[in-house]
């Protein structure tokens, strides 16, 4: 059972207020006196999925759920889905355009990255319909 | 080292933040890659870049950076300054090159993320 529960909407292409809804996680979680540790890497992994929403995805949100032990995060879209999961989450491979790159993304890191910081992680897409992704962090997690 | 004594070795100009002047930080990392910042050891470290779009300072906030140096005389926008002045973290313009900008750094004592020098 979330103790608490709060949804943010992500815009495609949105870049200019691409990473408010990740912030304003961060800044609730601070208030609420988790650890830091924990914190930055809720904080990152929900920036992540949040940039590859604006970047590659459609509309869509971020949901973030506070329980006793853990916090979950669950970003979804309505984008275009991503065809093979297996390549998208290999480290360096992208496809995002000229103009993220020229914002210092499209190093193909933020899947690997979210795996890496999350204690749990899962991600399910289907093509033409959008795409979920899930992670899971355990407020007694010793991982720095 | 502390901001002030960073900002005197890259005669550098304070755009946010300068009630840190105080700020310890040890450690630094030059880049142009978001991911290089998300996924590296960058908890309060100095961030020389020379990318001034408003995700920079994004990026720099969720990855807990303890200040960014603008290299090559770039300026970030107002709307930059105002984001980072709201969430304290400092903001210093350079005259140098990330080149020249990262060896006065590292010639003072300054690591890496990972603590290497
Ligand atoms: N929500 C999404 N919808 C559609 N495609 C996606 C989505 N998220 C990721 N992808 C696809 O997976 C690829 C890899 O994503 P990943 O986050 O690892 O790298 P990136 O976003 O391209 O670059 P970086 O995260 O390093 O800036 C993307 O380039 C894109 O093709
Ligand atoms: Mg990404």
């Amino acid at each position: 059972m979330a103790v608490l529960k709060k949804e943010f909407h992500i815009h495609k292409n949105d870049f200019f207020r691409a990473g408010e809804a990740s912030i304003s996680i961060k800044n609730l979680l601070k208030a609420l006196g988790i650890r830091p540790q924990i914190i930055r890497r809720v904080a990152i992994c929900g920036y992540e999925g949040e940039m590859n929403v604006v970047m590659h995805g459609g509309d869509g949100k971020i949901i973030v759920e506070i329980c006793p032990e853990s916090i979950l995060l669950l970003i979804t879209d309505n984008g275009s889905g991503i065809p093979d999961i297996p390549l998208a989450m290999t480290k360096g491979y992208s496809t995002a355009t000229e103009k993220y790159r020229e914002m210092g993304f499209g190093a193909g890191m933020g899947l690997p990255n979210m795996k890496k910081n999350a204690d749990s992680f899962a991600i399910d897409s289907v093509v033409g319909e959008g795409t979920n992704v899930r992670m899971g962090f355990s407020l007694t997690s010793k991982k720095e | 080292m502390i901001l002030k004594e960073i900002i005197e070795l890259l005669d550098g100009d304070i755009l946010a933040g300068k009630e840190h002047l105080d700020k310890q930080l040890d450690k630094s990392g030059a880049s142009d890659l978001m991911s290089d910042i998300l996924a590296g050891l960058s908890e309060n470290c100095v961030l020389l870049t020379g990318l001034t779009s408003v995700q920079t300072i994004r990026t720099a906030i969720i990855a807990g950076v303890g200040a960014i140096v603008f290299v090559r005389g770039k300026t970030p926008s107002d709307e930059i300054i105002k984001i980072a002045e709201q969430n304290g973290i400092p903001l210093i313009s350079t005259p140098f090159s990330m080149f020249v900008s990262c060896g006065r750094l590292h010639a003072r004592g300054i690591t890496g993320l990972d603590g290497s020098r």
